[in-house]
């Protein structure tokens, strides 16, 4: 029964929304904001869990682990200024509250500083993928030379060529080939979830 | 003489202060119609005209309709409402030479705030329509007779059959291939490197002593590809539990943490190894995109795992996991649906799922006849639609054709 019951409410749940796809009408509409609705209330019930687990780990790294004890204390320190920046209403919601600052001013130049790296990390992937070792490499690094020499200003009836050869690369087989990607994941995304619907595929729950 | 040009000149003032009045009005838009707007919840009203004469001075086409208010306020308007209760509630522009035009008027917002919202469509309620023509020098026509429509919940999506029909072909055909399969005809699947890899890396990961890694992407638990990450997740924790090497999934969803616990537990009790299961493996660390990159990055540092996996929805964050991953010596497998991440993950990881590789990977890891079946049906659904564009690129090629236009139109 521990295993029957999530595949009996997974079907019923999966047909339900199924034939709500399949149906305009407001009560359908209703339904589908219901379910929703339903999501966003496990996702906040579960959030607890979450922040639990993050802190269980953090506090046993400090203690056990000297190597990751900074680390560790940073997380937690942030974690706690947070909290104590966010209890009151107007320190949250102010334009210039400690919280607003911190999310400004520490958080996101952070993740800037992180996102800036995918340009170096471009860099060394491309390095790596465009070496010549076979001859689809060599065409992949033939290719690739030709899209980026584009970014260049060439001299004419250079430009117009490139731009031209450039524009057939991306339109006809690049497209081909992401179409091609596309109606697979598509076909694979329906026949997968028919199976979830249908109880064939479990072994997501982790048996077989 | 005198008088006439006192007559002239009265005149012509005339037709200076008269507004426009050297101008003449554009001709009320024709035959207009007001049904209820198919495929929606009952809260909209598609209204059809056609273009009057002289449509080639006109600019747009101005929509009116009467309020909508509460029972509590009174009775809905009649059509003999004076004009200033009629509201304007769209514009339609006149594009060159545009015979008919149309105008949806959806809105299901009762209240906004606290103020009755005028504009909102109410189902199987009348509402009254007129429009207006309004010309390119800014004159205006008459209104065209008025005219009401009803708002009707719609019970089938008649746009979406196509879907339907797909889905009972594949279903169909699902159910043919899973009892040809059960009776014991053996059907293709063509090698997957990335999952027949799977045993392998966790071997290695073993020889080294160094944990996995196993990282489900940022999407939620909903995803099919993150579903479908599950599945590998679930074999990649039973070779380790045979194996005894830690397996460690940091994820961005207290959602996925917990069903992330949920499968690895249970492929643990399959390996008969429960005692070897250790819940804080599988933790969660932010739900935001670099915070969790940051983090994982720092974990295949510290850790120096040998394996790591990269199974799910993946955005920016797919090369920077992938190439810090590379830097530490891994070996990588990577997995995803999302198109524009695939390259990443192929120039960077050792092996890639594309695509519908990752859904199936139950099927290629179980070979149960009941998996495979959807495959192949999933496969001639494929070569159905690779016909049907075969025969687009066909018809669309021969008919830019002018040596064939000639034939056809020959005969």
């Amino acid at each position: 029964m521990k295993r029957q019951l999530p595949i009996i409410l997974v079907f019923i749940c999966g047909i339900t929304m199924v034939i709500q796809f399949f149906v305009p009408h407001e009560y359908s509409e209703d339904l589908f904001q219901y379910a929703n609705d339903f999501v966003i209330v496990i996702g906040i019930l579960a959030l607890p869990v979450g922040i639990y687990s993050l802190m269980t780990q953090t506090v046993r790294k400090a203690r056990r682990e000297p190597k990751e004890r900074l680390y560790s204390l940073a997380t937690i320190a942030g974690f706690l200024v947070m909290i104590i920046a966010g209890s009151r209403r107007e320190w949250f919601t102010g334009a210039t509250s400690l919280s607003s600052n911190m999310f400004n001013y520490v958080l996101v130049p952070a993740q800037a500083t992180l996102f800036s790296m995918l340009a170096f990390y471009i860099a060394s992937a491309a390095y790596r993928a465009f070496r010549a070792r076979t001859l689809l490499a060599a065409l992949l690094l033939l290719t690739a030379f030709v899209v980026m020499l584009r970014m260049i200003p060439l001299p004419e009836p250079l430009s117009t060529w490139n731009n031209d050869v450039v524009r057939w690369i991306l339109e006809v087989p690049n497209m081909a080939a992401k179409r091609a990607i596309i109606i697979g994941v598509g076909l694979g995304a329906v026949t997968y979830s028919i199976k979830i619907v249908l109880g064939i595929e479990r072994s997501y729950m982790g048996g077989d | 003489m005198g008088r006439t040009i006192l007559f002239l000149l009265l005149a012509t003032l005339t037709l200076l202060l008269l507004p426009g009045g050297a101008r003449s009005a554009p001709e009320p838009p024709a035959r207009l119609t007001a049904r209820d707007n198919p495929n929606d919840s009952g809260h909209g009203i598609l209204l059809e005209w056609e273009a009057p004469a002289g449509a080639e001075s006109i600019l747009a086409y101005e929509v009116f309709r009467l309020p909508w208010r509460p029972e509590s306020e009174g009775p809905p308007h009649a059509p003999d409402t004076p004009d200033s209760v009629w509201i304007q509630v769209g514009t339609v522009p006149q594009v060159e030479d545009q015979r008919s035009l149309e105008y949806v008027d959806e809105d299901d917002e009762r209240m906004l705030g606290t103020a009755v919202n005028q504009h909102f469509v109410p189902r199987n309620g009348s509402v009254y329509y007129r429009v207006r023509s309004l010309a390119t020098d800014g004159t205006r026509s008459a209104f065209c007779p008025i005219v009401s429509g009803t708002a009707i919940g719609n019970w089938f999506h008649t746009q979406r059959v196509n879907a339907l029909v797909i889905a009972i072909i594949l279903g169909a055909l699902m159910v043919y291939f899973i009892r040809k399969s059960a009776g014991g005809i053996k059907l293709y699947i063509r090698p997957i490197p990335g999952l027949a890899h799977i045993d392998e890396a966790v071997g290695r990961a073993t020889e080294m002593g160094r944990p996995i890694l196993f990282v489900l992407g940022t999407g939620t638990a909903g995803d099919i590809a993150t579903l479908a990450a599950y599945t590998i997740l679930a074999r990649v924790a039973r070779i380790t539990a045979e194996y005894q090497t830690p397996v460690l999934v940091p994820v961005n969803d207290p959602v996925m943490m917990l069903m992330a616990q949920g499968t690895v537990k249970e492929a643990y009790l399959e390996a008969g190894r429960p005692d070897l299961y250790r819940p804080e493996n599988i933790f969660y660390i932010s739900a935001m995109q670099f915070p969790y990159v940051a983090a994982v990055n720092g974990l295949m540092l510290r850790e120096k795992c040998a394996t790591n996996f990269y199974m799910g929805v993946f955005h920016a964050e797919s090369l920077l996991l992938a190439e810090a991953g590379s830097t530490t010596g891994a070996i990588q497998i990577s997995g995803t649906d999302q198109v524009s991440q695939i390259p990443f993950f192929v120039a960077a990881t050792d092996f890639t799922l594309i695509g519908e590789e990752l859904y199936a990977a139950s099927a290629y890891l179980s070979q149960d006849p009941k998996l495979i079946g959807p495959l192949k049906a999933q496969d001639f659904v494929k070569a159905a639609i690779l016909l049907i564009a075969l025969l687009g690129v066909l018809e669309a090629t021969l008919l830019s054709s002018q040596w064939v236009r000639s034939l056809i139109e020959a005969h």
